[in-house]
């Protein structure tokens, strides 16, 4: 079974975690102005590369925090671990 | 009349099957224990003490609070055991020395039990439900893991050499208790290891 790395707990198996989706989407900065199809691209479109792609993650069997994870979607490989307030990290 | 009831531990049943393993394994019922769970930025946190100690800042770890344990539960959270206190007394007492630097406190007493595991082959016990590294060398005294134990959610502690603490949801207490039983069983009956 494949290690996960919770950036406070280190290596723990991927059971315990819980996948987030697309990490860095901001909320928007004033919600009353979008129309509908600004709101559901906001709530419902999101990225979908094959390779390397920025995700949150939960340790939800262990401390329960939230983290970011750079992930290849087509190896599963975990590149890198980082908390969630830190900015998104340059993806060749 | 009314029907009088008296508080049992969720294990009771079990407690006959714990007394009957042989010494390489230990497994006994933790007797009812409040519990608080704390909440502050350690940042502005760290000068407080609880009952003596200051709040663990290394993750996994957890380090003795008068007679209870001061457990981390994350970056800002942590759980206190506070035997012989009353659990909103206990939760009073940490609020008082929280609010100050803007933590909080809450009596989380009904949400786990604790089930003591001692022995020489203890370790391998745990070892064959659990995926953290549990090599005496890593999972040494004074440190502690929430993971997966059997397929229930536990708050591991490493009390000594050979010995731990496994705190757990009361409702899956019974089915934990049944699991280290059979983990146990081929250290602990004594027809085997004669
Ligand atoms: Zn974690």
């Amino acid at each position: 079974m494949q290690l996960i790395e919770c950036p406070w707990c280190g290596p723990r198996e991927e059971v315990e975690f819980h996948y987030g989706g697309q990490a860095h989407v901001a909320y928007p900065e004033d919600p009353a102005a979008l129309d509908d199809e600004q709101w559901a691209h906001y709530v419902f479109y999101r990225d979908n590369p094959k390779g390397r792609f920025a995700e949150r993650w939960s340790h939800a069997a262990g401390c329960r925090r939230w983290f970011n994870a750079v992930r290849d979607t087509a190896t599963y490989r975990f590149e890198s671990v980082y908390h969630p307030d830190q900015p998104k990290p340059v993806i060749p | 009349m009314a029907e009088q009831l008296s508080r049992t531990h969720p294990l009771e049943a079990w407690l006959p099957a714990f007394a009957e393993l042989s010494g390489a394994v230990r497994i006994s019922a933790e007797p009812f224990v409040p519990m608080t769970v704390l909440r502050a930025d350690p940042a502005t946190a760290g000068d407080v003490r609880i009952r003596g100690a200051a709040l663990p800042t290394a993750p996994g770890s957890w380090a003795s609070a008068g007679a209870g344990w001061l457990i981390w539960l994350g970056p800002d959270e942590w759980l206190l055991t506070g035997p012989g206190a009353a659990p909103e007394a206990l939760e009073e007492e940490l609020r008082t020395l929280l609010r100050p630097v803007g933590g909080s406190a809450a009596d989380v007493s009904a949400q786990r039990i604790g089930i003591r595991l001692g022995g020489p082959r203890a370790r391998q016990v745990l070892a064959k439900g659990c995926s953290i590294d549990l090599h005496p060398r890593v999972f040494t005294p004074g440190q502690s893991a929430q993971t997966t134990l059997g397929q229930a959610g536990v708050l591991l502690l490493a009390l000594g050499e050979d010995e731990f603490a496994v705190l757990v949801r009361s409702s899956f207490g019974g089915y934990l208790a049944s699991w280290l039983l059979d983990a146990s069983l081929e250290y602990a009956a004594p027809a085997l290891t004669s």
